[in-house]
């Protein structure tokens, strides 16, 4: 079976390799372009066969993105102050909770207490040609008010953080499934060379910071190539990246070299295209440990650059991250998923967003503009939410110390870059913002149309597992939100 | 090229090895491929010729196999495999998702007339309307349907086409028919077979033209035997020995003594528990610790003592069941306890009740069954006969297990680690300590009862009811604790308490303290209190804090709320840059008592309550810490009380009995505790005891356990998994219903009845044959590489029959005929000629049987995670050995658990022996398992492992190059070289070959590794200080009169020998 795209992309790809290997050892490029080569011509998707170039016959169509930088706001981020701006709510102020709403609806911590109706906590503007609604917290993200697309009638089903995160991630919330990121690698591989397909990078800043497990980049049942790899903000920015003490860099190429010797030498006799394999492992490992310090340093960053993100090199902030997501974006990784962790806030909801806000705004925006002027946001997809949103009910303290519980029925997230419409809102919560109640977008949508803009139906990217096909969008309906895609 | 159709690989991408980031890529099998006698090496073992080696059996000419139809079509081998996939979805055993009310599992369904025509007619494809749908031209009327994104193959055509042909014989499923042991076939070739198992392999291989390989030479033997069954490699003198005895039994004394070694157990575990997903943290949210070790050295002791496994089964699912349940029992029933917990705010105890039941689930039958029950949690099955009821039937065999202590009380100090897991049981380490602490127990209960009686004697001298003595507890008496180990249940807490352990902080008494650390202000305590202490006359407040020395606060202070509400008593230490109550002159309100105490030692605080304005008869609704700045640890805090005067206490017990509030007949107690003698001396002995028990306590550690409650829980059928819908029937606990039915009579079955029926043969009731099978084909798959039947944990219509069914089937009996006996099956499979073979491929075999399903030769699994450590640690002669006890922490990666909260934690490695102890030992966080352990495939045992995949990544690679602990074993396993390898460098390289590979190292490995040797001289001894730094990595101090830039030499070629393939594989 020929297949256009697949073969083209081995071309591509193998004229890249050719003129920018560097380093690449011989034996590692030969190996690299056989297994390219049969899996381009292999016409079965045999998980255990495909190569971490991509699966076979992926893209299923023509992608609108090459990759996806997904900034989670851990910890739940309010609606109901950043993008959802609710006059009834606001009225209802003070006022019990319509029980109607909340009978028989699973509730966190809010469990037994009374149920008040909390206005919104600031005030809201339009922006831009769009007039796209926006919160007094996020100045920043206001000015992308033409470049994004907001989603306000998300919904997900699981109300505490840990399963919620999993659930996001992974499409439910049990333990042992793939994330999305691993996914997305496992079907379209990496455009990197020596750096990981997925990568993840983690700050914090905000209301009692929510633990976040590394289940949550688990390549669950895939191959763990497919793993998302956690960048650490201090000590080694990826583990053991770093010669042990005392053995400078010529000597560790020289102990690389010698084991790659000892067992291509023992190959020899047994024919074991593994051992081929492991020898390659050994030079990326090598290369990763030149490519990855150089990677987190930025010092080729101007100052400009550095001033637009708001970044303090090595300080492991979500503005550093941002920057990092960038250059790791120009080097051809994959998934590259961002967690801010700080909000989570039960009480002192005012106080907590300014510090996350503080923390997130102005880098989000200098993500988003960095990537358009160097014109790869058009290939690149950016996603912005929380796990769930907070209810409309108040929770802790009266006023300014007011917070909100978390809440799955209806929150919000946005999307641009990537062949996503900017400038627009999409679906809506009722008059109260408790429920999603127009053009309602579930967890699963947001996967299929993420899928969707990198060019794979949703519904053909599965793997057999315990007997069953597994997919990231599972076996209920998912929809690609097509409204919303240019 | 495949005779072996349909032995689809299923798991197969978790099962199959990796190898690079995205983009390098070329796949990998796991497998190392290292050949024992290379030509080119020249090992000891190359030249020994082993005295019991026979020639293998001539090769019938391999005949080409393509396109080859089996004779017999066999209806679970080679139709069920194809229906299940292609066709069960919608006319399979799930009756809410049929399709044309057709069941393709069931004969009788599939023969019966549909109104003029049959699904099936046997031996008339032509009138069969399957065969007509499922090669129909048009796409919309074709089966499968096109929805299904299912498509049948030429040869699954052909296939069912030929078995209907054939009469469209249906058969059980395989894994519910019970085994049976006929005689094992007869092989043409005589003379290779060592026991019955090889009769099977042989006469397998021989029809399909296959030959079995050469026994490997002695050394790959010896190597893959320790590592086998002890996990580790043998020793050179091991080897030495095992090379040059002739004996004939001397293969089968190695088997024996390896099997009797303590090794046994630690390798044995790895695999059980995996199975049963233990680990040492609660796995979400905080992924706190909790306390589970002492259940590990259980599974360890329990291979040890080779406990027969329907024993080992009965204990863990229902020790407690025993009239007088052992210690041992009691421990393993931890098993019940080893699931994912949660205590994160807010969490539903329905939901989560919910969630621990369906894992409860999944995991026995996963475990004990190989059936994948998790799937009925929302409806039947789709593939095997399991209904969504026998889910919740199954599951409420577990609804007798008291657990929920942890979600019910969310809010009390569970933040600690480790965390409380109630209930939890003392593991005695001696029968002393154990007979101790039942002798203290027994003489406490006796002088309790004791002062009681005095009590009540006093009591009815004033008059007064025995009734109004509620508390026994002789602390209460003298002092009152506000604060201790947990918050108060019956109060509004603010603040963030950060619980924390002596293992992470200064704790003064019990398991906890409080963390705090700020830079300005910070407080913590509670208000509103339901249950108020009276203050009484001379009462003193008090609190233990500990201050750090490099981090000492400004100032500290402690604020009470009374009964209003108002928190306006205040005491305070150090400076008054404490804003609360701050009027600028000293009063109740804002009472200043002293300096800022000392740092670095436990000191106590100390206010009279009259000081603050808390008069007599006031109570104490709420008490808040307060500190402005620094890294502070608060302890037990309380209320000293003076003894009551005789006045007041005549006052008290001439008050009408119902008046009296709690706290006043605290004091009646107290006063009489005071006053007489007799219950003065009670009590005195009573603090002894306790005081001695304490102790006991101390330093014995405790264990998760399974109490039963005294009204098991309802279950409900949820429908579609939902617990928000209590519209389900109320089910009892069964077995599944197509298995039978457990007699109990009237009664609940119980867990002990579910233990039993699992292990009791089917002639009486039970499926012990069937639970048989899916052990020994796990032994199987332990030693041989994949199991018979290659899916370890699903025997369903979705796994994958066995290759074997036979010796499959013999193994079951043999197992359970032998009353479970575990090592007997280790043997018996380490015995046969079929694991003796040669690990290599010959040629033309990988074109027949690629994965080597019908075993014509061993596999090369590369060594699981703790092994790959233990290996390491063994070669540089660090390793110690020593069995049991709380896991082990070796250095990690400094701010790895940087995500973790409730409360934060530092993760810190041990500095002693504990650093050098087995992987089987090594602390498992679920959330973020070592580093290591993960790089190389150790699951996080969040749910049931039976299988592990194998990757080949760079991760792992710089695991082996740059972790610590390897860099510190290779610097050992150098200095071991030095010291004991002899003088001369050939010598030397030869020892280090020895103790990592048992061989010597050829000619050209040499030359490698000389070059690799020269380089590392030069530039050590150009660069001395880096050698140094070199030596320094771990903490094991260099030997003396050793030549520090020799060890730095020295260390780069043993680095490069721990990265060879060879030595992390298991020939």
């Amino acid at each position: 079976m020929f297949d256009r795209a697949t073969f083209t992309n081995y071309l591509n790809r193998r004229t890249f390799l050719r003129s920018t290997g560097v380093g690449l050892g011989s034996l590692a490029l030969q190996s690299l372009l056989a297994a390219e080569s049969r899996s381009a011509t292999s016409a079965k998707t045999d998980p255990s066969d495909t190569v971490s170039l991509g699966l076979p016959g992926l893209p299923h169509h023509k992608p609108t993105a090459k990759r996806v930088i997904f900034l989670c706001m851990a910890g739940g981020p309010s609606h109901l102050e950043t993008f959802d701006y609710k006059p009834v709510l606001e009225a209802h102020d003070g006022q019990a909770m319509p029980e109607e709403y909340t009978k028989g609806q699973p509730i966190a911590q809010l469990q037994g207490k009374k149920l008040i109706c909390q206005g919104p906590m600031t005030k809201f503007k339009q922006y831009g040609q769009s007039g796209l609604t926006v919160s007094d917290f996020f100045p920043w993200q206001g000015k992308l008010a033409d470049e994004i697309c907001v989603i306000k009638s998300m919904v997900t089903e699981q109300i505490n953080h840990d399963p919620a995160h999993t659930f996001m991630n992974t499409g439910t919330a049990l333990s042992g499934r793939p994330s999305m990121g691993a996914w997305i690698t496992y079907g379209l591989g990496s455009e990197s060379s020596d750096l990981p397909g997925f990568v993840v990078l983690t700050s914090a800043g905000g209301r009692s910071p929510q633990p976040i497990a590394s289940r949550q980049w688990s390549a669950g049942f895939l191959p763990s190539r497919f793993q998302g790899v956690e960048f650490n903000s201090a000590g080694d920015p990826v583990h053991y990246v770093r010669n042990p003490a005392g053995v400078p860099n010529e000597l560790q190429r020289q102990v690389v070299d010698a084991v790659k010797q000892l067992d291509t030498n023992r190959n020899k006799t047994v024919h074991n295209p593994e051992i081929d394999t492991r020898i390659a492992a050994y030079e990326m490992a090598f290369r990763m440990q030149t490519s990855v310090p150089e990677l987190v340093d930025v010092s080729d960053e101007s100052q400009e650059t550095l001033d637009m993100y708001g970044a303090k090199p090595g300080d492991g902030s979500f503005a550093s991250n941002c920057l990092l997501a960038r250059r790791l974006a120009e080097r051809g990784v994959r998934f590259i998923h961002l967690y801010h962790r700080g909000w989570d806030h039960h009480g002192d909801l005012q106080k907590f967003m300014n510090i996350c806000s503080d923390h997130t705004d102005r880098a989000t925006w200098a993500l988003l503009n960095d990537l358009k002027q160097r014109g790869m946001l058009e290939d690149t997809l950016l996603i912005w939410g929380g796990e769930f949103g907070r209810t409309p009910m108040a929770q802790g303290g009266k006023g300014k110390q007011s917070g909100r519980d978390h809440h799955i029925k209806g929150f919000s997230m946005w999307m641009a870059g990537g062949g996503v419409k900017g400038g627009m809102s999409y679906g809506a919560t009722d008059e109260l913002g408790y429920n999603a109640v127009d053009n309602v977008v579930h967890v699963r949508d947001l996967h299929a149309t993420m899928l969707h803009v990198l060019g794979i139906e949703h519904q053909r990217l599965s793997v057999r597992h315990q007997g069953l096909d597994m997919k990231l969008t599972g076996v209920k309906e998912a929809r690609v939100v097509h409204d919303i895609l240019i | 090229m495949l005779k072996l159709r349909n032995w689809t690989v299923i798991g197969g991408v978790a099962l199959t090895g990796s190898v690079l980031w995205a983009a390098c890529s070329a796949v990998l099998s796991a497998a190392d491929g290292a050949r024992e006698s290379a030509p080119d090496s020249t090992p000891a073992a190359a030249s020994v010729q082993t005295a019991d080696a026979k020639s293998p059996p001539s090769a019938e000419s391999a005949h080409d196999t393509k396109n080859k139809q089996p004779k017999e079509v066999d209806f679970n081998r080679d139709i069920r495999p194809i229906l299940s996939d292609k066709c069960f979805f919608c006319h399979g055993p799930d009756s809410k998702h049929r399709e044309a009310d057709l069941r393709l599992d069931q004969e009788e369904s599939a023969y019966a007339d549909l109104g003029g025509y049959h699904a099936i007619v046997p031996g008339k494809p032509e009138e069969s309307e399957v065969v007509s749908r499922i090669t129909e031209e048009d796409e919309d009327m074709r089966m499968p349907a096109i929805e299904s994104g299912k498509k049948l193959k030429p040869e699954e055509i052909a296939l069912i086409k030929t078995w209907i042909e054939q009469g469209a014989k249906y058969s059980d499923p395989w894994a519910y028919v019970v085994p049976q042991r006929k005689t094992p076939p007869e092989a043409h070739s005589k003379g290779w077979a060592k026991n019955w198992i090889d009769a099977y392999i042989l006469s397998r291989l021989e029809e399909e033209g296959l030959s079995p390989s050469r026994e490997a030479d002695r050394v790959t033997l010896l190597r893959r035997l320790s590592f086998d069954l002890r996990g580790l490699p043998p020793s050179i003198t091991e080897v030495d020995e095992f090379v040059h005895d002739s004996d004939p039994d001397a293969y089968e004394k190695r088997v024996d003594k390896f099997l009797a070694s303590d090794q046994f157990g630690e390798r044995m575990a790895i695999w059980w528990l995996d199975l049963v997903r233990y680990a040492d943290s609660v796995g979400y949210h905080g992924d706190q610790p909790h306390r589970a070790w002492p259940y590990r050295d259980y599974v360890i002791n329990s291979f040890n003592a080779n406990k027969p496994f329907d024993v080992f089964t009965r204990e863990q699912l229902a020790g407690d069941f025993d009239e007088n349940p052992t210690q041992e029992e009691l421990v393993a029933t931890c098993y019940n306890r080893l699931l994912q917990t949660s205590h994160e705010g807010g969490i539903q105890l329905k939901e989560y009740r919910a969630i621990y039941f369906a894992d409860r689930v999944r995991n026995v039958s996963q475990v004990w069954m190989g059936a994948t029950m998790g799937c009925c949690q929302c409806h039947d099955h789709k593939y095997d006969p399991y209904t969504t009821e026998d889910f919740y039937r199954m599951g409420a065999f577990f609804a007798d297990i008291d657990d929920e202590y942890h979600i019910v009380h969310q809010s009390e100090g569970l933040n600690s680690l480790p965390t409380p897991r109630l209930p939890e049981m003392y593991v005695y380490s001696s029968d002393e300590d154990k007979e101790n602490m039942s002798q203290i127990d027994e003489q406490l209960a006796s002088l309790k009862t004791r002062l009681k009686n005095e009590r009540s004697k006093t009591l009815q001298e004033h008059g007064k009811s025995d009734s109004v003595v509620s508390s026994e507890r002789p602390s209460d008496l003298r002092q009152v604790v506000l604060i201790d180990e947990a918050q108060p249940k019956d109060a509004k807490t603010i603040g963030d308490w950060g619980f924390t352990t002596a293992s992470d902080g200064k704790v003064h008494d019990g398991d906890t303290s409080r963390k705090q650390e700020t830079d300005q202000l910070v407080h913590h305590g509670y208000e509103e209190s339901k249950k108020p202490t009276v203050v009484w006359k001379d009462d003193k407040l008090y609190c233990w804090v500990y201050l750090d020395s490099e981090k000492s606060p400004e100032a500290l202070m402690l604020q009470l709320a009374d009964s209003s509400g108002g928190v306006e008593h205040r005491a305070y230490w150090g400076s008054d840059v404490i804003e609360y109550g701050h009027s600028g002159k000293d009063g109740p309100g804002y009472h200043r008592v002293g300096d800022i105490p000392e740092a670095n030692k436990w000191v106590r605080l100390e206010v009279p309550l009259s000081d603050i304005g808390m008069k007599a008869g006031e109570t104490i609704t709420g008490i808040f810490f307060v500190q402005y700045g620094g890294l502070v640890f608060w302890d037990a805090t309380g209320i000293d009380r003076a003894p009551v005067s005789d006045d007041e206490f005549l006052a008290l017990v001439a008050l009408p009995k119902d008046e009296l509030k709690l706290e006043q007949k605290e004091q009646i107690q107290s006063k009489i505790a005071q006053a007489t003698g007799e219950a003065g001396d009670l009590l005195e002995q009573i603090e002894k005891l306790s005081s001695e028990a304490d102790e006991i306590k101390q330093r014995t550690p405790r264990v998760m356990y399974t109490t039963r409650l005294k009204e098991p829980r309802t279950v409900r059928v949820l429908p579609r998994g939902n617990w928000l819908d209590e519209s389900g029937p109320v089910v009892d606990p069964a077995i599944p219903k197509f298995l039978g039915k457990i007699e109990t009579g009237e009664n609940r079955a119980t867990r002990l009845d579910l233990a039993n029926w699992l292990v009791r043969p089917a002639a009486e009731g039970g499926v012990g044959e069937l639970s048989a099978r899916v052990q020994v084909n796990r032994f199987w798959q332990l030693l041989m590489g994949n199991g018979i039947a290659r899916v370890l944990d699903d025997f369903g219509g979705q796994g994958d029959p066995p290759v074997h069914p036979e010796l499959l089937d013999a193994l079951s009996i043999e197992f359970f005929d032998s009353g479970w006996d575990v090592k007997h099956m280790m043997k018996l499979i380490t015995m046969s000629a079929t694991y003796r073979q040669a690990s290599t491929v010959a040629a033309g075999v990988k074109e027949i049987d690629a994965d080597n399903r019908l075993y014509s030769h061993q596999s090369r699994p590369r060594l699981p995670a703790e092994l790959i450590r233990d290996n390491a640690l063994k070669i540089s002669g660090l390793l110690v050995s020593q069995i049991g006890g709380p896991s082990v922490h070796p250095y990690q990666p400094e701010g790895y658990y940087r995500h973790l909260n409730f409360p934060t934690r530092k993760y810190k490695p041990d500095l002693d022996s504990r650093q050098y102890r087995r992987g089987v030992y090594v602390h498992w966080q679920r959330q973020f398992l070592h580093p290591m352990l993960k790089a190389f495939d150790a699951p996080s045992r969040e749910e049931c492992t039976a299988g592990r995949p194998q990757s080949n990544t760079p991760v792992a690679s710089l695991v082996l190059l740059n972790d610590p602990t390897f860099v510190e074993a290779a610097r050992a396993f150098a200095q071991r070289v030095l010291v004991e390898g002899g003088e001369t460098t050939p010598e030397r390289m030869d020892y280090a070959m020895r103790l990592a590979v048992s061989r010597d190292p050829t000619k050209t490995e040499k030359a490698i590794l000389e070059k690799v040797l020269d380089a590392s001289q030069q530039h050590y001894k150009a660069n001395p200080e880096q050698a140094k730094k070199l030596n320094a990595v771990g903490m094991k101090p260099v030997e003396k009169g050793i030549d520090p830039v020799e060890l730095a030499t020295w260390s780069q070629v043993t680095r490069v020998i721990l990265n060879m393939n060879e030595v992390i594989t298991r020939n």
